[in-house]
């Protein structure tokens, strides 16, 4: 049942969390037509680690034709077309010609979007059917595991990756668990249907790191040695990244002068000096407006950017904070209430957090939601505006769209129907807004792995097989 | 009985009324009279005096009921000091009833009331998560969600008596399904023998029996099919299992659950047996290999009478998104409707009262912007037995506070 999932995910596993991590040698993405090229995963003079090997699928040339189309770039375009090719948006607009090899689809009636990013999943590491053997989200043996790798744990046969996927979702970033202070790296992937973790990773995207604040640390690290208060939370990042310093220190001069042996290499240190160096962006899981406070506290003291507070159920009250800070709030539509760091949540949030000038997402943590970003971006949407907060479709959209690329590092590949972006797709039976909408196709990087109609291209995973 | 508050007169005019027990009525009057429904359609004489609600271009049901729920009984998930669903300790706690612990006060009550959801099942154990593997959880109680003190908010108590043939009530029965089957059979034996022979039982003059008194003695309206037995089953097997022991005990099953149902829904429509269905479970576990989102619709389409649950407490205020996704997956819109309304109501035996808009019924009433499952559509008024009930909640108070910052405290 939904709330099984949602409980186990939350209270026992602490499966919600932020963070998450993968490095490149510089802060910028790099551009969309280098994302097929094997990312540079140098960590900080560190050679390439675990890389993708991610491939696009090889696929014709696709165009939609007389849909709605939804850029998330600013237009609602009707009557439109879209043409995709090679992985890549061609164009985008009201005649848009097509190569004579060009499969041609009708969406008479129907909406396009991007595809759907959510930027907090635990599929994978909190795999389907959800027993001990697929409970791989939290390293629960210490409160800081900057170490962990979330792409180390993630099952790319988890059976609820295909129901994601018949979702409009076509990438996610999947994070270590909230257990710990400090949970590991994420792991931002292409939701496809291959055999290796590696397949899956979103080339040049940029690794997060998972970090949780509130309830859940003190929970699972109370009786086993702390922390046991907030206090004792905020005295283990410090910690933690007060070894990270002197660490970062050692190894950039070493790099710059290469003098002697290189300094011995610590999996979590060098996690979190790449958050030192902005290379690893900080996901941070985080309830109640005073902690983000003293998290944001946090990161002055230690010179880096907290990329977006996840679930940040109480972002409303500090929203101003948040927009003059520039990091990012995902939220839920109307989640609240599961625990006491949660009761304040109400639906206007993330309208309210636009408002402000944040840059707001909605997004899942939870497999049942992933399904349905879309219905959730639309509650939160229309609640704003009944409460009189203005929100436009468009804005709505980019929450679970182009900001939640932001979030990631990879707006400039992902996340809006322009000319020179991946061509991830959703073709929808509806509008995405309403409750009756339905993903008929989506196209991921251009290749066609849903289609409602077609059991062709309907992936099943290896687990799927033989069940009723 | 139940109990209503004020004497009061109002007529909803000019709305497009989804009395569920017939076709829709464009531009109707629904006139509630002391907490109840006076009249509804096209020529009701408005009495002077009445205060008028003007529902045009508005959409009017009945209150929105939730098939389960722990409403009252929860009001923070990971609090134990607020969770009175469970008496611990008693895998046959057929004898607890959970009204008592229900608390008015909960803020659980306006956050969804307010959001057209008018009247619940608050139910013993949580059909989310079992709570200790038992086997029969309680007795659960139909309440709607206003009042003062339990026995304003009460309809029906009790409503049903729960039971869990799923994976999770393997623990206390050993540890195999079939022990679990075997136990629930001695249960139901040993509440017959008890019946028969209380006095023998009093003086001890019985053999052991496998629950005490006061459980088996809450089972008798069970056996006499007065009360009916809520079964939580998901696998097909499972919820084959309990149609056998409803047919062998002549028992009045309601299955809540029934992720494969899908698969039987002849089987369970020809037994007569309702099912609770939460539609937007899809996530496969060994308890529900083949979940699935069609299942209600599946269901419903194989004459199996179909009511929706929303599980999360909380949010029960989601039902009518349960609703919206069941349509989007093949169930027709008007089914989804009698799901959350009339069907629930005849589930749990107060159709009499409950579930449509005619004439005598208690007056449950929503006007809604539009259509009631789409999230464009925002509730303009709530009735609960003919009061209106404040769009509040501390929610509301919350978004005041903080609308604009820095808030004034």
């Amino acid at each position: 049942m939904r709330y099984f999932a949602a409980g186990f995910g939350l209270i026992l596993f602490a499966g919600c969390a932020s963070g998450g991590a993968r490095t490149t040698s510089s802060g910028a993405p790099p551009a969309a037509s280098a994302a097929a090229a094997a990312p540079q995963d140098t960590a900080g003079g560190i050679g390439p680690q675990y890389p993708s090997t991610y491939q696009r699928h090889p696929n014709p040339p696709v165009i939609i034709r007389n849909a709605t189309i939804m850029t998330a770039a600013g237009q609602e375009i009707q009557g439109g077309s879209i043409l995709f090719k090679d992985g890549r948006i061609v164009a985008v607009g009201t005649s848009v010609q097509a190569p004579s090899d060009a499969v041609v689809v009708d969406g008479t009636g129907k909406w396009v979007t991007p595809g759907i990013i959510d930027v907090h999943s635990h599929l994978g590491v909190y795999a389907a059917p959800g027993t001990f053997a697929e409970s791989d989200g939290n390293e629960a043996t210490q409160p800081v595991t900057a170490e962990v790798w979330a792409e180390h744990s993630f099952w790319p046969q988890d059976p609820q990756i295909p129901l994601a996927i018949a979702g409009g979702v076509t990438t996610i970033q999947a994070l270590p668990g909230s257990a710990n202070l400090i949970g590991g790296r994420s792991a931002v992937l292409k939701l496809i249907p291959v055999r290796s973790v590696q397949e899956m990773k979103f080339p040049g995207a940029h690794y997060g790191l998972k970090m949780a604040c509130g309830e859940n640390p003190k929970r699972v690290y109370g009786q086993r040695g702390g922390p046991s208060t907030r206090m004792g939370n905020m005295a283990g990042y410090r910690a933690a990244f007060i070894q990270a310093q002197a660490y970062r220190r050692r190894w950039d001069k070493w790099n710059k002068d290469h003098q002697g042996d290189p300094p011995e290499r610590n999996l979590r240190n060098e996690s979190l000096a790449e958050v030192l160096r902005g290379n690893i962006y900080v996901q941070n899981h985080c309830y109640r407006a005073d902690e983000m406070m003293q998290m944001l506290d946090l990161a002055h003291e230690f010179g880096f950017k907290i990329r977006a507070f996840h679930h940040a159920v109480e972002a409303y009250k500090i929203a101003d904070v948040l927009a003059r800070e520039g990091t990012a709030v995902a939220v839920w539509a109307d989640w609240w209430g599961f625990k006491e760091e949660a009761m304040d949540g109400i639906h206007e949030s993330a309208a309210l957090v636009q408002q402000a000038g944040a840059r707001a997402d909605i997004h899942s943590d939870d497999p049942g939601g992933i399904q349905r970003l879309n219905q959730e971006a639309a509650k939160a949407m229309y609640y704003g505006r009944r409460a009189g907060i203005p929100v436009t479709r468009d804005q709505a959209l980019r929450w679970f769209t182009a900001n939640a690329a932001w979030v990631l590092g990879i707006d400039s590949i992902v996340g809006t129907l322009e000319p020179g972006k991946m061509a991830d797709v959703v073709l929808w039976s509806a509008d995405p807004l309403s409750v009756y909408a339905q993903a008929l196709q989506v196209y991921n990087d251009g290749w066609l792995v849903y289609d409602r109609n077609d059991p062709a291209h309907q992936p099943k995973t290896d687990f799927t097989l033989g069940q009723p | 009985m139940i109990a209503f508050l004020l004497a009061q007169t109002i007529a909803i005019t000019g709305g497009t009324v989804y009395p569920v027990s017939g076709p829709k009525i464009e531009h109707a009057t629904v006139l509630i009279r002391d907490g109840r429904i006076a009249a509804v359609g096209t020529n009701v004489a408005v009495p002077a005096g009445a205060t008028r609600v003007d529902a045009s271009g508005k959409w009017v049901t009945p209150g929105l009921i939730d098939g389960a729920g722990q409403m009252g009984l929860r009001e923070i998930g990971v609090v134990q000091g607020t969770s009175e669903y469970t008496q611990r300790g008693n895998d046959v706690a057929a004898g607890f009833n959970v009204l008592e612990g229900i608390n008015p006060a909960s803020t659980l009550i306006a956050v969804n009331r307010m959001e057209g959801v008018t009247t619940t099942l608050a139910v013993p154990g949580s059909l989310g998560v079992p709570p200790s593997g038992g086997l029969i959880w309680g007795q659960a109680a139909l309440i709607d969600l206003d009042g003062a003190t339990i026995e304003t908010m009460q309809i029906k108590s009790p409503a049903a008596m729960v039971a869990g043939l799923s994976e999770a009530a393997k623990d206390a029965s050993g540890g195999s399904r079939a022990a679990v089957a075997q136990r629930l059979r001695r249960v139901l034996n040993d509440a017959r023998e008890y019946a028969t022979r209380r006095a023998d039982y009093r003086r001890r003059q019985i053999q052991d029996l496998s629950a005490s008194a006061a459980d088996l003695e809450a089972l008798q309206p069970v056996l006499r099919g007065d009360l009916p037995l809520l079964v939580v089953a998901n696998r097909r097997s499972d919820i084959e299992t309990a149609l056998r022991i409803a047919k062998e005990y002549k028992l009045r099953l309601i299955l809540a659950g029934a992720a494969e149902g899908w698969m039987i829904p002849g089987e369970i429509a020809a037994a007569g047996v309702p099912v609770l269905v939460e539609p937007l479970d899809n996530i496969p576990s060994y308890d529900a290999l083949g979940i699935r989102y069609e299942n209600a619709p599946l269901l419903a389409k194989g004459g199996v009478k179909v009511a929706l649950m929303e599980t999360a407490t909380e949010n029960t205020r989601d039902l009518r998104q349960q609703a919206g996704n069941a349509v989007a997956s093949g169930m027709t819109w008007e089914q989804a409707l009698r799901a959350v309304t009339l069907t629930p109501a005849e589930i749990f035996g107060v159709a009499g009262q409950y579930g449509s808009l005619e004439a005598g019924k208690v007056a449950n009433v929503v006007v809604w912007s539009g259509d009631p499952f789409e999230f464009s559509t925002g509730v303009e008024h709530v009735f609960i037995r003919g009061r209106e009930i404040p769009l509040r909640s501390r929610q509301t108070e919350l978004l005041e506070r903080y609308r604009t910052l820095p808030p004034k405290y």
